[in-house]
C-alpha cells in the first residue's frame, strides 16, 4: 500500500533559508544544504526547494544548492520558485530537481504546464497553486480564488477550475498553499484541500498552516491529501520529521517507518 | 577510432566500470549522483561501442516507451543491448528501463527489446482515491532470493512515479512484488538482467544500497 508522504518546504532566499509568515516578513533560519540533509537522514520522503530571490541577476545561487543538495540527499528534490519557461526548467533538472513546481507563470501563461509535461513528463511537473478565500462569486464559484507574485496578486480565477485546468494540461501534481493559513501555524485549510482532491485524479499536497501534528493527520484523513507539507514546525525544532512520522503512523496514517 | 560489433579495433577503447544509457530519457545524472554515493564512477554515453565495452550497464528511464523505442533505434543501442545481455554483464534497469526489457508496452501500442518475456500494462484501478501514476513510497516485498535483494525486508519501501507496469509472462522472472489496489512486479530478472520499477537512486539508502550490490554483482543468480 502506498504511503502518504511528509514534505518539508525549504524557501531559500540569496542562497539561504527564509521562513515567510502570511508571505511578507521573511528572515534566514540557516542554511539550506545543512537541513535538507539532516531531514533525509531523519526520514523525510520529500523535499521542496522554493526560490524567493527578489532579483533575477541572482537566481543562479540557486542552482548551485539545488546541485549541492542533489550530491547528498537521495529523495525526490522538487524545485520552484520563478520558473518561467521549459529553460528555466531544465536548468533546474540539471543540477539535481526530479520535479519542477510552476506557479504565478503558469497562471498568466497556461501553456506552460502543456510546454514542461512535454518536456519533463507529466510527473514531473507540479503545478503550485497559492490560493485565497474569497466570497463566492460568479468569476470564484467556489470561493476560492488565485493569487500570485507571492500571494500579493489576486487574479479573478477560480482556484478549482484552475486544479482541474492544470490536471487537463498536463501537471503530474498539486500542492494546495492555502495563503491564508500560510505561517500561521492553526492548521491546513481542510475544506479547500479536500475540494480540490476530491475534483483531480492527480496527487494533491497539502500546504500551508501546519503547526501541530494533528494537522497533518487532518490533512491526509478528512482534507484527503496525498502528502502533507510543512515548514516552520521543523524548521525551528519544535518536531522532528521521524517524530511527526511516528505520531502519524501510531494514528494509523500510512506512512514509511524504515529508511 | 571506431571498434567494430566484432570486435576489431583500431584503437585502444575504454572499459567503463558502468555506463548508464543515455536516450534521452531524463534523470540519467541522479542515477550517476547515487552511483558516486556509493563509489562507484559511472559515464553517461549513448554510444553502442562503450556499451559493449562496459564492465555493467544501467539502462535507467523516465519517459514514453514508443519514443525511447525510437531513440534506442536510432542509435543502434537496442542491439547493443541485446548483445551485453548475451554476453553475460550485469544489467540494471530502472523503471522505463525494466518496462522496455519486456516483449510489448500499452503505452503507444510499442514493441519493445524482449529481453524477458511478458508485456508492459497500464493501471486501471476501481478505487477512485487511488490516483495515477503511483506515485510515491510502497513496499517492495522478495518473493525470491536474488543478490541484489539480500537484506531487503518486506516492509522495506522504496520511491516509485509510473503509471505502467510490468507484467513477466513467467513467475520465475518474478523477484519482489508491491501492492497498488492488486500486486505488481517490482522487480523482475533474468541470468545477468535485472530490472525494478522503482528508483534506487530516490529511494535513500535502501535505494543506495541496491545500487551498491549491483556494482559488486558478478551477474549470478
Amino acid at each position: 500500500m502506498l504511503s502518504k508522504r511528509l514534505i518539508a518546504c525549504l524557501d531559500v532566499r540569496d542562497g539561504k533559508l527564509a521562513k515567510s509568515v502570511r508571505f511578507v516578513d521573511t528572515k534566514d533560519i540557516g542554511d539550506p544544504v545543512e537541513k535538507a540533509r539532516a531531514y533525509y537522514e531523519d526520514g523525510l520522503d520529500e523535499l521542496v526547494f522554493y526560490d524567493i530571490t527578489a532579483s533575477s541577476d541572482k537566481r543562479s545561487i540557486m542552482l548551485d544548492v539545488v546541485e549541492a543538495v542533489a550530491k547528498e540527499v537521495f529523495i525526490p528534490l522538487s524545485v520552484g520558485g520563478g520558473v518561467r519557461s521549459v529553460a528555466d526548467a531544465t536548468d533546474l533538472r540539471l543540477a539535481g530537481a526530479e520535479k519542477i513546481n510552476v506557479n504565478s507563470a503558469a497562471v498568466r501563461r497556461p501553456a506552460l504546464i502543456a510546454e514542461c509535461a512535454e518536456a519533463l513528463g507529466n510527473q514531473n511537473v507540479v503545478l503550485s497553486m497559492d490560493i485565497r478565500r474569497v466570497d463566492v462569486s460568479p468569476a470564484c464559484p467556489s470561493g476560492y480564488e488565485m493569487v500570485i507574485n507571492g500571494g500579493r496578486t489576486p487574479m479573478g480565477i477560480d482556484a478549482l477550475a484552475w486544479a482541474r485546468e492544470g490536471e487537463r494540461l498536463g501537471a503530474g501534481e498539486l500542492v494546495v498553499n492555502a495563503i491564508d493559513a500560510d505561517g500561521t501555524r492553526d492548521g491546513y485549510e481542510l475544506k479547500l484541500t479536500a475540494l480540490i482532491a476530491e475534483a483531480v485524479r492527480i496527487p494533491v499536497i497539502a500546504s500551508g498552516g501546519a503547526g501541530k501534528p494533528e494537522h497533518l493527520k487532518e490533512a491526509l484523513t478528512v482534507g484527503k491529501a496525498d502528502a502533507a507539507l510543512v515548514a516552520s514546525m521543523v524548521h525551528y525544532g519544535d518536531y522532528s520529521v521521524s517524530e511527526l512520522k511516528r505520531y502519524l503512523h501510531s494514528q494509523g496514517v500510512k506512512m514509511r517507518m524504515a529508511w | 577510432m571506431r571498434l567494430s560489433l566484432s570486435g576489431h579495433a583500431t584503437a585502444a577503447l575504454v572499459t567503463d566500470p558502468i555506463v548508464i544509457i543515455d536516450y534521452d530519457a531524463g534523470n540519467l545524472r541522479s542515477v550517476q549522483r547515487a552511483c558516486a554515493q556509493v563509489g562507484a564512477v559511472a559515464v553517461i554515453s549513448n554510444d553502442p561501442q562503450r556499451i559493449l565495452a562496459a564492465e555493467r550497464i544501467i539502462f535507467p528511464g523516465v519517459g514514453a516507451a514508443g519514443s525511447a523505442m525510437r531513440s534506442l533505434r536510432r542509435t543502434g543501442m537496442d542491439a547493443a543491448l541485446r548483445q551485453a545481455v548475451a554476453d553475460g554483464k550485469p544489467l540494471l534497469g530502472i523503471c522505463l528501463g525494466l518496462q522496455i526489457s519486456l516483449d510489448h508496452s500499452e503505452e503507444q501500442d510499442t514493441p519493445t527489446l524482449g529481453l524477458i518475456p511478458g508485456e508492459t500494462r497500464r493501471f486501471r484501478l476501481d478505487q477512485p482515491e487511488l490516483k495515477v501514476p503511483h506515485m510515491g513510497w510502497n513496499a517492495v516485498r522478495p518473493v525470491k532470493a536474488h543478490p541484489l535483494l539480500e537484506g531487503v525486508a518486506p516492509e522495506d519501501e522504496f520511491y516509485f512515479v509510473h503509471a505502467y507496469y510490468p507484467v513477466p509472462a513467467r513467475d520465475a522472472n518474478q523477484y519482489a512484488l508491491t501492492t497498488y489496489e492488486e500486486d505488481f512486479a517490482a522487480a523482475i530478472g533474468q541470468g545477468n538482467y535485472f530490472g525494478v520499477q522503482f528508483h534506487p537512486e530516490k529511494s535513500g539508502r535502501f535505494g543506495l544500497r541496491l545500487l551498491r550490490r549491483f556494482i559488486d554483482w558478478d551477474g549470478r543468480c
